[in-house]
C-alpha cells in the first residue's frame, strides 16, 4: 500500500529516504514527522535508521543499496559509516567506495538481483557493485538520460521508470531486468521517479503531491494491492472451491 | 636561307581530317576505358566491404518414419523428416533463397522425388531452420542394396542471392539503431492514455488547472468619433479606420496592456451588431507552463466604444464656415484673363486642396483656409507665379488668458501687378534709365514671378521681379482689349533672326494698313516690329494704334523722342477663326468649384465673362509657352470636322501630344493615366 508524505513540506521523498527489503535509510529533519511515518509502517518488520551521509541530508541521492549491502561515497564521514554498521542488520554489507560520482544514488539503481548504472562508472565500482550487492550490473540509459539512479527505480516485484521512455527502450530493460515496467510519473507529472517514490517489495513511499492515477499506476506495477490480507483470501478461495455444486 | 615546305592544300585537308578523326576516337577510347574501369572498382569496393559468403547449413534433426524395401521387385519406399538449420555469416548482407528442391539420394541413386521449399530471405547473421518431409515411393533401387546400413544423402539446389541491406549500407560501420516509438503514460490527474508531453498532464488537465490568460485585460474602452469616424489613441491623435478592418484591429491589439507577458499567435474579430457599440476580438496566446511545456489558450477581449467628437469635428460642428487664414487675391485691371491662367495653375498643382471655401469676387478671388499654415503656403504659392505684393493681418477671435491660448483669424491680401502680357507700356524716364536706357515703350511679353519687358524697336529685353516693381509701379498704358487690327502690306527684315531671352524674333520693317482704313482711306504705317518671323505678306496682325489713341499720362507726354504709330504686338486669327466656324475643341480644361457672389451682375456680365474666357482659350491654343504650365484634358466630345482637313493654313492649335487623358473613374472603362508628353 503506497503512502503520501511529505519531508518539511518538499514532495521528494526519494531524495531523504532509502528504502530497502532489510532496511530503511531517512533524513534527520526538523520534525519527527517524516521518521514516525517510515516507524509507524515498518517499525516491526525492518530497522529504520535515521543518519546523514557526508553531511548532508539528501541521503536517498547519496547511497545505493539492497538487501545485502549499502554502498556509500568516499565524502562519509567516518562516524556516519560507524553509525551505520551498527545501526543495520549483519547481513547488510556497509561498504564506501571511491567513485567520482559521489551520488551513487543517482548512478545506481538496484533491486536484490540486478542493478543499473550510469554509463560512465568505473571498473572496479562495477566489480564492487556487483560483489557487494550481489548483483548483475548493466550500463544503461533510460529515455536518452545517463542518471539512471533518478529516473527509474524497482524492486523484485516491478518498476516504474520515465515518462518518455519509448516502447523498444521499455521492452529492452524489462529483458535485462526481469520485472515488468511501465512509463509513467509521480508528483503530478514530475518526471524525476526516484526522487519522488521510495520502494520496496511490499510497501511504497511517494510525495504527497502524487495525483490518484498515479499513485494507482504504481500499486499496480509494485503489485502492492495484493500484499492486503482479504487478497490473500480470496486467492486461496479460488483454489480450494473446484466446482460449484 | 631556311627552307621552306610547301604542301598542297589538299595535302594539308586531308592531314587534317585524319587527325580530328583520330581525336574522337581516341576521346571515345578514354572514356568508355574509365568508365569501364569505374565499374571494376564500384564491384570490387562493394565486394571487399560486404565480404559476401555463402550460407552454412547444419543438419538438425532427420526423422526417418519410414523406410523399407519390397521383394520381390526391389522397390523402395520412405518417408523423412528433415529439418536443416541455416546461418548466414554475413554481417551487412541478406540472404534471398530463391526456392530449394531438396531430394535424398543413396550412392548418387535418387530415392526420392524432388520436394521444393518456398523462397524466403534471410536476414544478415539470422539463422532460419528449413524443414521438409521427402515421400518416396516405389522407386526402384538396385537388388545390391539388400540389407544392412543405408548411407543417405541428402541434396539441395537452389539459388541464391546476396542482398545488402541498404540501411546498413546507409549507416556504414555506425551504430545501428532501433527505431524508437514513444510510449503513452497515464495522465496524472485524469488518467487518461495520452502521449507523454512536458508537463505529463493531458491538455485538458492543462488548461482547467492553469490559466495563462489570468491578468490579461478582458475589458477595454475605446473612444470613436462619429464623424470623422476614427478612433482615438491617447493622448491626441485620431486613427481613421473602418469596422472589422486591419487598421482597427492593430489598434485594439495596441490597447491593451500586458500582452507582453504571453506570446500572441492570433488575433481576429467575432461579429457583433455595428449598434451595440461592442467590438470584440479572439485572441489566441502561448506561455510556458511548468516543466517547459508551452500552452495555447485563446480568450476574448470585449471593447466598448464611447462617442466623443474629436477637435475639428467638433469645431466644424459649432461653426461650419469657421475658417482661421483668408487670402484675398486682387489684381485691379478690367479683365480677368490673370484669374483664368492662376485658376488652372493652381489646379495642375493642387495648391488649393486645403481650401474650405473659394469665392469668386470682383477683380479677385477670396480662398479661406482651415490653418495659418496653409494660407502662408498659398499665398507663397502665389508669390512664386505672379508678381505679388502682400500684407497679413489678424484679428483676435477668443482667448483663454489663464492657458495663454489665443485664437485669431489672419487675413493675407495679396495684390498682383496690373501689368499683364501683351500690355503696352511707357517705362517712367527713371526706370527707363536704371534699366539701361530701355526705350519708354515696351511691351510686356511675359508675366511669370517676373514682368519680361521688350523692346520692339532695339529687340531688348529685360526682367523686373515683383520688389523692383512695385517700388516704380507704373500702370500699363495699353492693354489687348484695345487691340486693333492690321494689314501686313509688306515685310522687310532688317535683322536677322535673334534670340532674346528664350524666344526667337526677327527685327523687320513693315508696311501695314488698319483693317478698318482699308478700302476706305489710303493711311498707312511704316512701322518697326519685332515680329518679323510670324508675319509675312498679306497676313494680319493686331497691333496698338498709337496714332489714333489718346493716352492720358504724363510719361508719355513728357517724352520728347519719337513715338511710333503702331507697334504691333501678335499674328491675328481672325478671319480664319470666322471662317472655320468650328464650335468644339479637342481639348479642354477643368475649373476650381468657386462660389460666385452674382446676383446684381446680370446677362451682360456673364457674357463678358464668356467672352474673356473664348479669348484666354484662343490664347492658350496660340501660346505653346503658356500652355507648358498647365494640363489640359483630351475632350471626349471632340469630332474633328472634315473641313480642318482641307485648309492650307491651319489655325492654331493644341497638339494631341500635350493632351493629357483625363482619368475617368466611370464604370464602364478605365482610362490609363498618362502623361503623354
Amino acid at each position: 500500500m503506497a503512502t503520501r508524505l511529505q519531508y518539511e513540506n518538499n514532495c521528494e521523498i526519494g531524495v531523504f529516504s532509502k528504502l530497502t527489503n532489510a532496511y530503511c535509510l531517512v533524513a534527520i529533519g526538523g520534525s519527527e514527522n517524516f521518521y514516525s511515518t517510515f516507524e509507524a509502517e515498518l517499525a516491526d518488520v525492518i530497522p529504520v535508521v535515521k543518519t546523514s551521509i557526508a553531511g548532508t541530508r539528501i541521503i536517498g541521492r547519496m547511497c545505493a543499496g539492497n538487501k545485502k549491502g549499502l554502498l556509500l561515497p568516499h565524502n562519509t564521514t567516518d562516524q556516519e559509516l560507524q553509525h551505520l554498521r551498527n545501526s543495520l542488520p549483519d547481513s547488510v554489507v556497509v561498504q564506501r567506495i571511491e567513485e567520482r560520482l559521489s551520488a551513487l544514488g543517482n548512478c545506481i539503481s538496484c533491486n536484490d538481483h540486478v542493478a543499473l548504472t550510469h554509463p560512465d562508472l568505473d571498473k572496479e565500482t562495477e566489480e564492487l557493485i556487483a560483489d557487494v550487492l550481489g548483483v548483475e550490473v548493466f550500463r544503461q540509459t533510460v529515455a536518452g538520460n545517463i542518471l539512471v539512479g533518478s529516473y527509474c527505480t524497482f524492486s523484485n516485484i516491478g518498476g516504474l521508470v520515465h515518462p518518455h521512455t519509448s516502447i523498444e527502450d521499455l521492452d529492452e530493460l524489462s529483458t535485462l531486468l526481469q520485472v515488468p515496467l511501465v512509463a509513467g510519473t509521480v508528483n503530478r507529472g514530475s518526471d524525476v521517479i526516484a526522487a519522488g517514490l521510495t520502494v520496496n517489495d511490499w510497501t511504497a513511499f511517494c510525495g504527497s503531491d502524487t495525483t490518484a492515477t498515479e499513485l494507482s499506476v504504481i500499486e499496480s506495477v509494485f503489485k502492492l494491492r495484493e500484499a492486503k490480507p482479504s487478497a490473500l483470501v480470496d486467492e486461496m478461495r479460488k483454489s480450494l472451491i473446484d466446482t460449484y455444486v | 636561307m631556311s627552307i621552306i615546305h610547301e604542301k598542297s592544300p589538299k595535302h594539308c585537308a586531308e592531314k587534317q581530317t585524319t587527325k580530328i578523326l583520330n581525336k574522337s576516337k581516341k576521346k571515345l577510347l578514354f572514356y568508355s576505358l574509365m568508365f569501364f574501369l569505374s565499374i571494376l572498382c564500384l564491384i570490387l569496393l562493394l565486394r571487399f566491404i560486404l565480404h559476401p559468403s555463402n550460407p552454412h547449413f547444419s543438419l538438425t534433426q532427420v526423422d526417418i518414419n519410414h523406410l523399407n524395401i519390397t521383394s520381390p521387385s526391389p522397390f523402395l519406399n520412405s518417408s523423412i523428416h528433415l529439418t536443416l538449420l541455416s546461418t548466414n555469416p554475413n554481417k551487412r548482407t541478406g540472404i534471398y533463397y530463391d526456392g530449394f528442391l531438396l531430394h535424398a539420394s543413396y550412392n548418387s541413386h535418387v530415392i526420392t522425388p524432388d520436394t521444393s521449399i518456398p523462397p524466403f530471405f534471410q536476414d544478415h547473421q539470422q539463422p532460419n531452420l528449413l524443414s521438409a518431409s521427402l515421400l518416396g515411393n516405389h522407386h526402384h533401387v538396385d537388388p545390391s542394396l539388400a540389407a544392412g546400413k543405408l548411407p543417405l544423402g541428402f541434396t539441395a539446389t537452389g539459388s541464391l542471392s546476396l542482398i545488402a541491406k541498404t540501411l546498413a549500407m546507409a549507416q556504414g560501420v555506425g551504430m545501428f539503431t532501433v527505431p524508437q516509438t514513444i510510449g503513452s503514460v497515464l495522465c496524472c490527474r485524469c488518467g487518461i492514455l495520452m502521449q507523454p508531453n512536458a508537463a505529463n498532464m493531458c491538455a485538458n488537465c492543462l488548461r482547467s488547472e492553469i490559466d495563462i490568460t489570468e491578468g490579461l485585460q478582458k475589458h477595454v474602452i475605446i473612444i470613436f468619433c462619429p464623424e470623422c469616424n476614427s478612433f482615438l489613441q491617447p493622448p491626441r491623435t485620431w486613427i481613421k479606420a473602418e469596422l472589422e478592418s486591419k487598421e482597427l484591429l492593430t489598434f485594439c491589439v495596441k490597447r491593451l496592456k500586458n500582452l507582453n507577458t504571453v506570446r500572441m499567435v492570433h488575433a481576429e474579430f467575432i461579429w457583433t451588431e455595428p449598434h451595440s457599440k461592442r467590438i470584440k476580438i479572439k485572441l489566441k496566446v502561448q506561455k510556458e507552463v511548468l516543466h517547459g511545456a508551452i500552452l495555447e489558450q485563446a480568450y476574448t477581449v470585449e471593447y466598448v466604444v464611447q462617442d466623443q467628437l474629436c477637435e475639428s469635428c467638433a469645431r466644424v460642428q459649432a461653426n461650419p464656415d469657421q475658417w482661421v487664414a483668408a487670402v484675398q487675391l486682387r489684381q485691379h485691371v478690367p479683365h480677368r484673363r490673370t484669374f483664368f491662367y492662376l485658376e488652372q495653375l493652381i489646379l495642375k498643382h493642387d495648391a488649393a486642396k486645403d481650401a474650405i471655401r473659394i469665392t469668386q469676387m470682383d477683380q479677385g478671388i477670396d480662398f479661406f483656409f482651415g490653418k495659418r499654415s496653409h494660407g502662408v503656403k498659398f499665398v507663397e504659392f502665389v508669390g512664386k507665379v505672379a508678381p505679388t505684393r502682400s500684407r497679413t493681418d489678424k484679428q483676435l477671435v477668443s482667448q483663454d488668458s489663464k492657458s495663454n491660448t489665443y485664437h485669431y483669424k489672419y487675413t493675407f491680401s495679396v495684390e498682383i501687378s496690373p501689368i499683364c502680357r501683351e500690355d503696352l507700356i511707357c517705362l517712367p524716364p527713371k526706370l527707363s534709365v536704371s534699366l539701361g536706357n530701355l526705350g519708354p515703350l515696351v511691351i510686356c511679353t511675359k508675366v511669370t514671378n517676373t514682368i519680361a519687358l521688350l523692346d520692339p524697336r532695339t529687340l531688348r529685353q529685360c526682367f523686373l521681379d515683383a520688389e523692383q516693381y512695385w517700388r516704380s509701379s507704373f500702370k500699363a498704358l495699353l492693354s489687348s482689349r484695345q487691340l486693333t487690327e492690321y494689314m501686313i502690306i509688306d515685310m522687310e527684315e532688317v535683322r536677322s533672326e535673334e534670340n532674346v531671352g528664350g524666344s526667337r524674333y526677327v527685327l523687320a520693317d513693315a508696311h501695314v494698313a488698319r483693317v478698318s482704313d482699308l478700302g476706305k482711306n489710303d493711311r498707312h504705317f511704316i512701322v518697326r516690329t519685332h515680329l518679323g518671323h510670324l508675319l509675312s505678306c498679306g497676313d494680319y496682325a493686331l497691333g496698338y494704334d498709337l496714332y489714333s489713341a489718346n493716352s492720358n499720362d504724363f510719361e508719355l507726354d513728357k517724352y520728347r523722342g519719337v513715338i511710333p504709330d503702331v507697334i504691333l504686338i501678335k499674328k491675328s486669327y481672325e478671319e480664319k477663326r470666322q471662317q472655320r466656324q468650328r464650335k468644339s475643341r479637342s481639348w479642354k480644361l477643368k475649373s476650381l468649384n468657386m462660389e460666385v457672389e452674382d446676383g446684381t451682375r446680370g446677362r451682360e456680365h456673364e457674357e463678358k465673362m464668356n467672352t474673356e474666357y473664348e479669348h484666354f482659350l484662343r490664347d492658350l491654343e496660340e501660346n505653346p509657352d503658356l500652355r507648358f504650365n498647365l494640363s489640359l484634358y483630351r475632350n471626349k466630345e471632340y469630332e474633328p470636322s472634315m473641313a480642318s482637313v482641307a485648309d492650307g493654313d491651319d489655325v492654331p492649335s493644341v497638339p494631341l501630344e500635350e493632351l493629357l487623358a483625363d482619368l475617368d473613374l466611370a464604370d464602364e472603362e478605365s482610362e490609363e493615366d498618362e502623361m503623354v508628353e
